[in-house]
């Protein structure tokens, strides 16, 4: 390695150290919220008739905490990392980093107080009410100002992919989360959106289906980018593909919102244009996995030791998954059937869970022992442990949600032969219980992983520090 | 949309397209300045990459997505103004009633446009008419001992009004329950389909304005008297006075009046509940129940098959 004789810079771990460290604490909280509102589904007495525990008003809170508060703090610690070591040097600035961090806590913080009580702009994945949205808006500028400007300053002449990816990633955001948002307030927690009528949901979409695009895989391409390679010890497969692929998805995945809004009131040029582009986004996703799951060849066995890796690849198996069935729904054909059932929850949840968590938390994993200088996690088994019982459970999830919405959008299509049709809704509403419960227990699997998984941070965390503070003592004991 | 617009959509979506593929040609071809498969020469806290080959399975892949997104985009309207080769549309979009409506479908017929909507249902009311059709020219009476016919007017009757009256039509708080002989507006087979036509709106007015709160309680105790409730009977005997307003809608005997869809206030069977908080409730604020019209949505001939069911509901009782 060329930097043996440089000296290195002082990062700032802190503020990666602060977001790991919430990453865990959010993930119990939103994923527990999910597996409250599950068992709601098949229990509905358990919102024990109080209106800030009902599903409506819980649901968007499961939402916005899995999304924006685990997945988000997720991005900040990675981001930041990444940023650093890919560029040699310490953060532009300590004071936005930490403006960043408790601005983005109060702001999870507030969307807990508020969205019980009912408070919402009733947009999906964007609830919160305007004064919120302005704090976000800040909170991002300056998080934009510190990552490019931590780039602008680097040591070393070339840009990593993964920070292309986080870059694209946090623009992005900051021009959806602006012009989604935008609304006129009648009150301090009530505003009105700027658009209406078709507008109004095609603004929301474009919105809503880059939340996913940008938030949910640009960012999370990033993570995986430099935490797939470091943690086997390989290089990146090719690095002609990171280009097309890089180029590809973003240009792509922006025109695909429209694919939410099949056969409603949306012009017939919007919904084919936003279908089009979703199917051809198809190969470039996969240009991602591929990349990512080449990586690790000629390291394939490291696999079978080493559960922070096998955390990195299934997240990979995931998200190929995932990106070859969203094509495949905004097809109109397909998603006559799958529209409205939950097959849709079922995709979101092999993205959210198979995908977004398990990148994260193969992540958070490789960087707790880095952050507070341990030589590695307290327990290996602890993670091999979770990783079993995250992998159990996302396969019960989404598996239970196929069934559930093939079944719901088979009965609801099903006529007699007089014209009428076969099933009423409560018919594929009861038909859906079973299903329902697997993916209650499912869930549960998930949530006993996060919680061994913070048993295991906590644990490192209070273990005795290593003597040295050797840049090289990455936990990859594997690694050669 | 304008022309400027239509340019816009079509150069964008089009341009994106075409860089796609373009970069993946460029990708194709080693532009870099280092050999295939040799590392190139930068490297990111101990990461380096490879310069590889574009696997050739998803290389191929890329390309038939984009020819057959360029095929799709001819055939369908998908660039702006362009409505695409094949004619087809999802529905007469734009249109602001039912004659625009009207008016467009006979266009598309004419034009040999392919709208997929009134396609649909020309199809199916060409297959299913005839049925419903045939049970069109049976009475009610005979369709309601039809078992067959009975069937077809529940699956109906659970599609369109369970939301309302229920699974087992027996209703909720606000929306009669229809299988207890008690009818609003009549149980006649004609009366029912009737209501099932031009729907119906029941208009209990408001009186607290004109009978203030002393009032209200005194016809509420009145009120439920009628129905053998046990009261105090010396407000009920002032309520009694002041009955003379309900009985225009109720009659004398407040037995109601199935014309206007005044309550019998005899039998207690209570609409909107019958306790005390309930009735008064009703009087103080008054009642709009609204059973809406069916008739643009279901059409007469299925109607006649719902009315079959629902006065079969009460035949069983």
């Amino acid at each position: 390695m060329n930097q043996t004789t440089q000296t290195l810079p002082e990062y700032n771990y802190k503020v990666v150290g602060q977001f790991a460290v919430m990453t865990v604490v959010w993930g119990i909280v939103g994923m527990s919220v999910g597996v409250l509102i599950a068992a709601q589904l098949i229990w509905p007495e358990l919102n024990f008739e109080t209106p800030w525990l009902t599903y409506s008003r819980l649901r968007p809170l499961h939402t916005n905490a899995v999304i924006f508060a685990f997945g988000g703090c997720a991005l900040f610690a990675t981001s930041y990392y990444v940023v650093q070591r890919t560029s040699q040097v310490r953060l532009f600035s300590d004071k936005l980093a930490a403006f960043t961090f408790w601005g983005w806590q109060a702001v999870i913080v507030l969307a807990a107080l508020t969205l019980p009580q009912g408070l919402t702009s009733t947009k999906e994945y964007a609830e919160l009410e305007w004064p919120i949205d302005i704090l976000i808006a800040l909170v991002w500028v300056a998080y934009l100002i510190n990552f490019f400007g931590t780039m602008i300053i680097r040591k070393v002449s070339h840009i990593y992919v993964a920070n292309w990816f986080y870059g694209a990633f946090i623009i992005t955001v900051l021009v959806l989360h602006i012009a989604n948002s935008m609304a006129i307030p009648v009150s301090f927690t009530k505003s009105y959106s700027l658009y209406g009528g078709a507008v109004d949901a095609m603004m929301q979409w474009w919105y809503g289906h880059n939340a996913v695009g940008f938030f949910l895989t640009a960012g999370f391409l990033g993570m995986m980018y430099y935490f797939v390679p470091k943690q086997a010890g390989r290089p990146v497969y090719s690095y002609r593909l990171s280009v097309i692929h890089f180029w590809a998805l973003i240009s792509l995945y922006i025109w695909a919102g429209p694919h939410h809004l099949h056969y409603t009131a949306l012009p017939d040029w919007t919904q084919s244009l936003g279908m089009v582009m979703s199917v051809i986004l198809f190969v470039p996703s996969w240009g991602g996995m591929i990349n990512g799951i080449m990586t690790l060849s000629g390291a394939w066995h490291k696999l079978r030791t080493d559960p922070i890796l096998r955390f990195l690849i299934v997240s990979l198996s995931f998200y190929g998954m995932s990106t070859f069935e969203g094509p495949m729904m905004a097809i109109k054909t397909v998603n006559a059937l799958s529209h409205y059932t939950d097959w849709t929850i079922g995709h979101v949840h092999s993205g959210a869970l198979g995908w977004v968590a398990m990148v994260s938390i193969g992540a958070v994993y490789h960087l707790i022992p880095v952050l507070f200088n341990k030589p590695s996690m307290y327990s290996t088994r602890l993670i091999n442990t979770h990783f079993w019982l995250a992998t159990v459970g996302v396969v019960l999830y989404i598996v239970a949600m196929w069934l559930s919405g093939v079944m719901q959008g088979l009965m609801w299509r099903a006529i007699n032969t007089d014209g009428t049709l076969t099933y009423s809704f409560v018919q594929s509403l009861e038909a859906s219980y079973k299903f329902y419960f697997i993916r209650f227990i499912g869930g549960c699997f998930v949530v006993a992983g996060m919680l061994t998984m913070a048993y295991n941070v906590f644990k490192t965390i209070r273990m005795p520090s290593e003597e040295t503070t050797e840049d090289n003592a990455v936990a990859a004991p594997q690694a050669a | 949309m304008s022309s400027f617009w239509s340019i816009w959509i079509s150069v964008i979506s089009l341009g994106t397209i075409l860089g796609c593929f373009l970069l993946l040609r460029w990708c194709l071809q080693n532009k870099t300045g280092v050999e295939e498969g040799d590392d190139m020469h930068h490297e990111f806290d101990g990461i380096i990459e490879i310069n590889n080959q574009l696997p050739k399975w998803w290389t191929i892949m890329f390309y038939v997505t984009i020819v057959w997104g360029l095929l799709y985009l001819m055939w369908y309207p998908g660039l702006g103004n362009f409505a695409g080769l094949s004619g087809w549309t999802s529905s007469n979009q734009g249109i602001k009633s039912l004659a625009e409506s009207k008016a467009a479908t006979e266009y598309a017929l004419q034009n040999n446009k392919i709208v997929a909507y009134d396609r649909e249902i020309a199809q199916a009311n060409e297959f299913f008419g005839p049925i419903f059709e045939g049970y069109a020219k049976q009475p009610i009476e005979a369709l309601a001992v039809d078992e067959e016919a009975l069937k077809i007017g529940q699956r109906l009757f659970l599609q369109n009004c369970s939301q309302c009256h229920g699974s087992d039509a027996r209703g909720q708080r606000g929306f009669p329950n229809l299988t207890d002989n008690d009818w609003l507006y009549g149980g006649k087979p004609e009366n029912i389909k009737q209501t099932l036509l031009q729907g119906r709106q029941g208009a209990m007015p408001a009186w607290i304005d004109s009978m203030g709160e002393a009032g209200i309680e005194e016809v509420v105790a009145y009120a439920l008297s009628l129905s053998g409730r046990k009261v105090d009977q010396q407000t009920a005997d002032r309520g009694e006075a002041r009955f003379a307003v309900c009985v225009a809608c109720h009659g004398p005997d407040g037995k109601g009046n199935q014309a206007l869809g005044a309550p019998n206030l005899t039998d207690n069977i209570w609409l909107y509940g019958g306790s005390t908080t309930a009735v008064t409730e009703t009087l103080t604020n008054g009642r709009a129940g609204v059973m809406p019209s069916f008739k643009d949505t279901l059409g007469e001939q299925k109607i006649h098959l719902v009315a079959a069911y629902v006065y079969s509901l009460s035949l069983e009782e």
